[in-house]
């Protein structure tokens, strides 16, 4: 009986080369865990990230040359793997790109937060490795339920992450929060599974994509329902409005760079996901689904925009703007069209680089507690810490869409991609909500840049809290921010007034590494200085102690996060002058079945 | 051998009964449990209400001549699922008074109720007239017409055509066992600190921990002799790969 | 005499509308997650119905994998709960509300 039940089973052939990306990542999980549990010690944080670091980098050079070989002319081009189960094209292998690159910079944030934690623990970048294994899966996936294990694959990990801070109890709250209302749309999206194949007697994409070819059905409310299903599933993992409610608890709650790895590989698996069932498969019901997309779309970017207006955390705040991105990118989606797919992977990809890096300034700003997230604290940045502010400035620019920077390309891209579709009105709605994002973003920039809160007479428009009264404070301050170069007691202010020139930029740079920056960066801005040096290192004690009593206390960056907002910061400005590599690989990344 | 069983008992089943009225016994158990699960006040009858409606999911699939997935949902569903959720419950303690269901939102309930209701009709108004894919090219073979019955046509879908998603779930156990294991090891619960340095009123504090470096190395003191005394952690972790394994041992079954 | 399809896809539909209605108006975490189950599992029961009138194993398989995941994010789920639950042992499963909405 066994044996003529094993002569008639023909294993598929194992093209392992297919799902390399993924299993490297594991593999380099695996490898983690196997050191941690054989030696007495658990592995340090900083030889945990270094392996994290060499996976995710070895992944993402094998991703490049898979990449190379199936889009290059004399390459041997897209093909399914797998019995079909899995594809291996443009598509597939750039997202596999993403995802890696995102596990560099978010190894590199976790390093710096367990290490400002005080805790050793490697399970955390293991955890980061299986989740982005479940993210390069959802993309490759060519049947539905290769989709759905490589969404639970990456939910599972994000759901530890964020429960990963066990001090702050918010931080369980968040993970349970995330949980619930994640197992809810994995179960929505599974039942849509369930629909579709119903309507369609398989699971497969390639196979839904045929028999939809071949068909015309004359019944289509089960397929209708399932892609409902699907699209409401897939649109709660990637935060899109209406199914947005979790999103801002948990990433206030989340530890931060756990929030920033989210918020980047959650969008990233789940726009795959989206494009590859919906573009792909169900393209030949587009005229059902666009609609509903496009509606999404609107709804989406403007309660992202709006709603992003009336946070005072910063992290709440960053959570709205990364729901407006969603909207972003559903346009993309919306379009259904090549240049929709390739404007959308374009998005996530400087999405994920754009919101990591501002998520790396927030876990350091946020204090070894990761707590001091509120509007206030982010108040005068630039003077306890240049780099930080010049960071997040940076970061907050390119996701307004400032031109030279990846953001602009962005937009432009899904915005071009959407009126190619003959969808202007959403194109507008886009365009307006990204004003109104530019403004709140540009908000936090001058809060950083303006001068730190004055304890009376100054400026008493700084006694407003912070919060809506902020942005008029801010704008208040913006005529006085090219003085702000370090008073922050009262008599230190006014000498300054006094004896600054009103037109004083480049050198507030200099100052404000004495302004509580206790890194190597210090001594390395010292020689710089000039004659101003001696009077700033006058005012540095007393900076200092007005920076206590603010709330905030002495900014040290973490070597590995200053190498994540390094590279963050380098991606965002080097892509942003010379588009052209990446828009080449985003309009090379096309899907194997159309 | 359960799957011999249940291949039995649904023959009984079949031979003896009318499906019309095994599938209204199994419907009526199905809601009645879900029904208990909703509105039961004490967690632990709402996991009695979720054992019911697993059993009648059971009976279903019975009546759809699926003895194995019959015998797989009763033992990893109500076997595995359900007491760990039990555990987890008899854990944590009910307390002794009386549940009191908060309504956190005005007006949550008769919204949700609503949007549920319209789904659901939506759903079913969409499906009913709905054709299911007669004449579908069948992807993986029909289930009747392999040799072996349907333990061995699954098993041989599972090693060919679903083989990626089968290796697949290696990832997500390995990453269930991980976070199983991240979260139950942790600090540990306070109790035990406080009982093995004696300092009886010192409260976990989370805010004093965060202020100066000096709390902070205390607290990695503290972690590291957690990671010694692992016990109450290591449970859960053994729970869980028991839990986890349950269906790849039944796969390893159908391989014989 | 045979059961129709849309009569187990009609016990499939209620028992997912009870299930995401459980979801929605109970406020304890457990039973949250036990409804979360009760939708998994109306889940499972569309695909044994259509597997079983398509005559297709893919159906059955896809249930196969429905419980591996349902075991897997219960494990992680309950671990939350209990990881919550030490850090404030004086909570009981009652207290396990979620924060707001």
């Amino acid at each position: 009986m066994a044996g003529t039940l094993l002569a008639t089973l023909t294993i598929p052939h194992l093209d392992y080369t297919a799902v390399l990306p993924e299993i490297i990542l594991v593999g380099g999980a695996l490898f983690i865990m196997l050191v941690t549990s054989l030696s007495r010690k658990s592995m340090g944080t900083a030889s945990s990230m270094g392996w994290t670091v060499l996976a995710a980098c070895v992944a993402l050079g094998f991703s490049i040359y898979q990449w190379v070989g199936v889009t290059a002319h004399g390459g041997h081009g897209a093909y399914a793997a797998f019995a079909g189960s899995i594809a291996v094209d443009g598509f597939s292998s750039m997202v596999a790109v993403i995802v890696s690159s995102s596990v560099v910079v978010a190894a590199l944030m976790e390093e710096g937060w367990l290490r400002r934690q005080g805790r050793v623990s490697p399970e955390m970048h293991m955890l980061t490795l299986v989740s982005a294994a479940g993210a390069i899966l959802m993309a490759a996936a060519n049947d539905l339920i290769v989709v759905f294990l490589g969404l639970e694959i990456m939910s599972i990990g994000l759901y530890v992450l964020a429960a990963y801070d066990y001090r702050r109890k918010e931080s369980g709250e968040a993970a349970l929060k995330y949980l619930i209302l994640g197992g809810f749309s994995s179960a929505i999206f599974l039942y849509g599974i369930a629909l579709t194949y119903g309507a369609t007697g398989t699971t497969n994409l390639a196979g839904i994509a045929s028999y939809l070819s071949k068909n015309i059905l004359l019944h289509d409310g089960l397929l209708l329902a399932g892609m409902a299903l699907l699209l409401v599933g897939l649109c709660f993992k990637v935060a899109a409005a209406p199914f947005h409610l979790w999103a801002p608890d948990v990433y206030q709650g989340s530890p931060s760079p756990a929030t920033g790895y989210m918020a980047a590989v959650a969008k990233i698996g789940g726009f795959a996901a989206l494009l590859r069932i919906f573009v792909s498969a169900l393209g030949s019901y587009r005229a059902d689904w666009q609609p509903a997309i496009w509606v999404i779309a609107a709804v989406t970017l403007v309660v992202g925009a709006v709603m992003a207006l009336v946070q005072t955390d910063v992290k709440r705040m960053l959570a709205y703007s990364s729901i407006n991105h969603a909207g972003f990118i559903l346009l993309g989606v919306a379009a259904a069209s090549t240049a929709g797919v390739s404007a959308s992977l374009y998005y996530l990809f400087v999405y994920s680089f754009m919101v990591m890096g501002s998520f790396a300034v927030v876990s350091v700003v946020g204090g070894s507690s990761d707590d001091a997230h509120s509007l206030a604290s982010y108040r005068g940045l630039h003077r306890r810490s240049p780099w930080l502010a010049w960071t997040l400035a940076l970061m907050l620019i390119a996701q307004a869409g400032i031109p030279f920077t990846t953001g602009f390309m962005a937009k432009l891209e899904v915005l071009t991609a959407s009126i190619g579709a003959h969808v202007t009105w959403l194109a507008v709605v886009a365009m307006v909500t990204a004003a109104v994002a530019a403004f709140f973003y540009l908000r936090v920039v001058l809060l950083m840049f303006s001068t730190a809160p004055a304890p009376s007479g100054v400026a008493p428009m700084d006694a407003i809290p912070a919060g809506v009264g902020a942005m008029s404070s801010a704008g208040a301050h913006r005529g006085t921010a090219s003085y702000e170069d370090g008073g922050l007691s009262e008599v230190g202010e006014y000498l300054r007034v006094a004896d600054t020139p009103a037109d004083y930029p480049v050198e507030g740079m200099s100052f404000g590494f004495y302004a509580g920056d206790q890194g190597d960066q210090r001594k390395g801005m010292e020689g710089e200085d000039g004659g101003d040096g001696s009077e700033d290192l006058v005012l540095y004690g007393r900076e200092m102690d007005g920076d206590m009593d603010g709330g905030g206390e002495a900014i040290y960056i973490t070597p590995s996060v200053g190498v994540a907002m390094a590279i963050c910061a380098c991606f965002t400005v080097f892509f942003g002058i010379i588009p052209g590599p990446l828009t080449t690989m985003a309009h090379a990344a096309t899907m194997l079945i159309r | 051998m359960t799957g011999f069983l249940a291949i039995h008992s649904s023959a009984i089943v079949a031979t003896t009964l009318p499906d019309a009225v095994v599938f209204a016994v199994a419907a009526l158990i199905i809601l009645a449990g879900a029904v208990g699960v909703i509105v039961e006040r004490n967690p632990v009858h709402s996991a009695l209400g979720l054992v019911i409606a697993l059993f009648g999911v059971a009976l279903i699939f019975l009546l759809l001549k699926d003895d194995f997935l019959a015998a797989v949902q009763i033992i990893v569903y109500a076997g595995a699922i359900v007491v760990l959720f039990l555990f987890v419950i008899m854990f944590l303690g009910v307390d002794k008074r009386e549940v009191i269901v908060r309504e956190s939102l005005r007006g949550q309930r008769p919204l949700a109720l609503a949007l549920v209701l319209l789904a659901a009709v939506g759903i079913l108004l969409l499906g009913a007239g709905a054709h299911y894919a007669l004449g579908a090219s069948s992807a993986t073979g029909a289930a009747t017409s392999q040799p072996g019955g349907e333990v061995a046509a699954l098993g041989r879908s599972v090693f060919t055509t679903y083989l990626l998603p089968f290796e697949a779930t290696a990832a997500l156990f390995i990453i269930a066992i991980l976070g199983a294991v991240v979260l139950t090891k942790g600090r540990g619960a306070p109790s035990e600190k406080r009982g093995e340095d004696g300092s009886a009123g010192d409260e976990p504090d989370d805010v004093s921990m965060s202020d100066g470096p000096g709390s902070s190395e205390d607290l990695e003191i503290g972690a590291g002799e957690q990671e010694g005394e692992n016990g109450s952690g290591g449970e859960v972790g053994g729970v869980s790969t028991s839990v986890v394994r349950a269906p790849s041992a039944t796969s390893q079954e159908v391989e014989e | 005499m045979t059961v129709s399809l849309q009569w187990y896809i009609g016990l499939s539909v209620v028992l997912f509308g009870m299930g995401a209605l459980g979801l929605l108006i109970r406020r304890n975490v457990l039973v949250m997650y036990m409804c979360i189950e009760l939708m998994l599992n109306a889940a499972n029961i569309a695909f044994v119905a259509f597997a079983e009138k398509l005559n297709d194993i893919g159906g059955q398989a896809a249930v196969f994998f429905v419980l591996v995941v349902a075991a897997a994010e219960v494990v992680v789920g309950l671990g939350i709960v209990v990881a919550i639950f030490r850090r404030r042992p004086d909570a009981t499963v009652d207290d396990l509300h979620m924060m707001k909405g």
